[in-house]
């Protein structure tokens, strides 16, 4: 039963996997990407309170879920490399961090460009957005973490505790609207009847874009991480140097 | 709407054409990063392989 995970937890089967599943996810990143672009540009009409200015938020609630999806994937991976002592889930986790980190400072970037005319102003100290700042600095502080440590199992298991503590900020980023008296609006893909069918639709198309880009660039980034914990393996050689991969 | 007003945005144009070419920077930069790492790292791999191969010999 277990027996696909013990081959994708293996480095030459992954390594390979990842190569041939990029771009498979890349171009449709693309594609999808581009119609969302399309659609919430040119297509949806003006929202009748934001007028144009909602338009943002095609990209900046996209990139928020990705922000908290990324971190969340990185802790289940480093919980994993911490539990089972895999190096391999350590990769992953190690790759996630950067790609995560540039979701969240989109998301904080496009928020203020769409809290100035929204709200009259680009900062605002509201749980939503102080929580999603600290999303940013606990993906900082894991990139900071890592490139402290010369040994990279070290660097796995000591960032893979902070990854797993910084966890707690994720349900604090998603709930703070809730739980809180926020100037940040509440969710609308959860409550019923926020958003209609004809102005949501470039939105998930945008979020599917997104999770598949994600996928992409963690292909490439994990395939660097075997790389670097795979110097001298055998399979290696075998498949980097007697055949010229790609 | 005429390709003028498209481009106002209603007046908001600075803040939503500023969000999406901020998007597409990031995504470019996030993108081309990983796919640069990855071919310098299994070029250098290469390289030190094919070191350890011919000192062997």
């Amino acid at each position: 039963m277990w027996t696909w995970f013990h081959k994708l937890a293996s480095p030459p089967y992954a390594f390979r996997l990842a190569g041939i599943l990029r771009p498979w996810f890349f171009w449709p990143a693309v594609i999808a990407m581009l119609i969302a672009t399309f659609g919430g540009l040119v297509i949806v009409p003006a929202d009748y309170q934001q007028k144009d200015a909602f338009r943002i938020l095609y990209l900046h609630a996209s990139a928020g879920i990705m922000s908290m999806m990324v971190y969340g994937v990185m802790a289940i991976a480093a919980a994993v490399g911490l539990i089972w002592r895999m190096k391999l889930a350590h990769a992953v986790a190690a790759s996630c961090a950067s790609i995560g980190a540039a979701f969240t400072a989109l998301t904080l970037a496009t928020g203020s460009m769409w809290g100035r005319p929204m709200w009259g102003t680009w900062w605002e100290w509201d749980p939503r957005i102080t929580s999603e700042l600290v999303l940013l600095f606990m993906y900082v502080g894991y990139i900071a973490l890592r490139s402290s440590f010369d040994d990279i199992s070290r660097a796995d298991r000591a960032s893979a505790v902070l990854a797993i503590v910084g966890a707690v900020d994720v349900p604090i980023v998603h709930y703070s609207v809730i739980w809180w008296n926020s100037l940040h609006q509440g969710p609308t893909l959860m409550t019923k009847g926020a958003i209609t069918g004809s102005m949501v639709w470039p939105w998930l198309t945008m979020l599917l874009g997104y999770t598949l880009f994600f996928a992409a660039v963690l292909c490439d980034r994990i395939r660097v991480e075997i790389l670097k914990r795979e110097r001298n393996a055998s399979w290696l050689n075998e498949m980097i140097v007697d055949a010229r991969a790609s | 709407v005429s390709f003028a007003e498209f481009i106002d945005m209603g007046g908001y144009a600075g803040y939503v054409w500023g969000s999406y070419g901020l998007g597409l920077l990031i995504f470019v930069l996030v993108g081309w990063s990983a796919r640069r790492n990855y071919i310098e790292a299994l070029a250098s791999a290469r390289r030190k392989l094919q070191a350890a191969a011919t000192s062997k010999t």
